[in-house]
């Protein structure tokens, strides 16, 4: 849930993404769910002489398995903020762990 | 699904695809098809059901369609689903691309001649290597 509502945080900035098949996308992101699948607005095709029919398309949906890596915009990224996030979602995953007796059995 | 009781508007794959229900779009899948058609259903895996669809197929310079009436697709192979600039006519856009529309079965000869001139490369790039004692 985490990236989740961390990709929400960066709904209507530019966006990268790399696909598993050799495709990068970048355009500008409208909505994410939770599995991770993304729709983007505006896009442009980064090696788009291979891929001509993409530039067809103004709204893409992408599904979130097929996805590589997300290129994200540096300034829009707190970074302080998204490892005190992890940190608090590892204590508290701890804290659930410990109140099960079949975890600390193990 | 009751779409009132979503916790959020983007939450669930059902409310990113709910706005490409009976538009034209353009589905890309892992096996690298192209489908075109009328999407008119989907679920929560991410199915959906094309009417009127037609694959597309690629080569550097032309394309063509074959239909294939309904399709349904399994959400697993589905890459991109894309909605089709309905502002630019066709013209347009393949002047732009530079690529022509031909009957079928040129296109596949075109593509079959393709993927032969890259067959033939790759296995010379293989006896070289061979000849320099890498083996493949």
């Amino acid at each position: 849930m985490l990236f989740h509502s961390f990709f929400s945080t960066l709904i209507g900035k530019k966006i990268t993404l790399h696909l598993k098949n050799d495709v990068s996308i970048e355009g500008t992101l409208t909505s994410i769910d939770q599995f991770l699948n993304v729709k983007l607005e505006d896009i442009k095709v980064h090696n788009a002489d291979k891929y001509p029919h993409l530039l067809f398309l103004k709204n893409i949906f992408v599904r979130g398995s097929v996805i590589r890596y997300v290129d994200l915009p540096f300034e829009e990224v707190d970074t302080a903020l998204l490892q005190d996030a992890t940190r608090r979602e590892a204590q508290l995953l701890k804290q659930k762990s410990m109140g099960d007796p079949k975890t600390l059995a193990v | 699904m009751d779409a009132v009781a979503l916790p959020d508007k983007y939450y669930t794959t059902t409310s990113c695809i709910q706005d490409l229900v009976d538009k034209i779009v353009f589905v890309t899948l892992r096996d690298g098809k192209n489908i075109i058609g009328v999407l008119r259903t989907f679920d929560q895996f991410g199915t959906i059901v094309i009417q009127d669809a037609v694959e597309r197929i690629y080569t550097q310079k032309a394309f063509g369609d074959i239909d294939r009436g309904v399709f349904l697709i399994r959400g697993e192979n589905i890459v991109v689903i894309g909605e089709l600039c309905s502002e630019l006519n066709t013209d347009a856009e393949l002047g732009a691309l530079s690529v022509s529309k031909l009957p079928i079965e040129e296109v596949l000869e075109l593509r079959r001649l393709e993927l032969e001139s890259s067959t033939s490369i790759s296995k010379n790039t293989e006896t070289r290597l061979k000849m320099l004692g890498f083996s493949p």
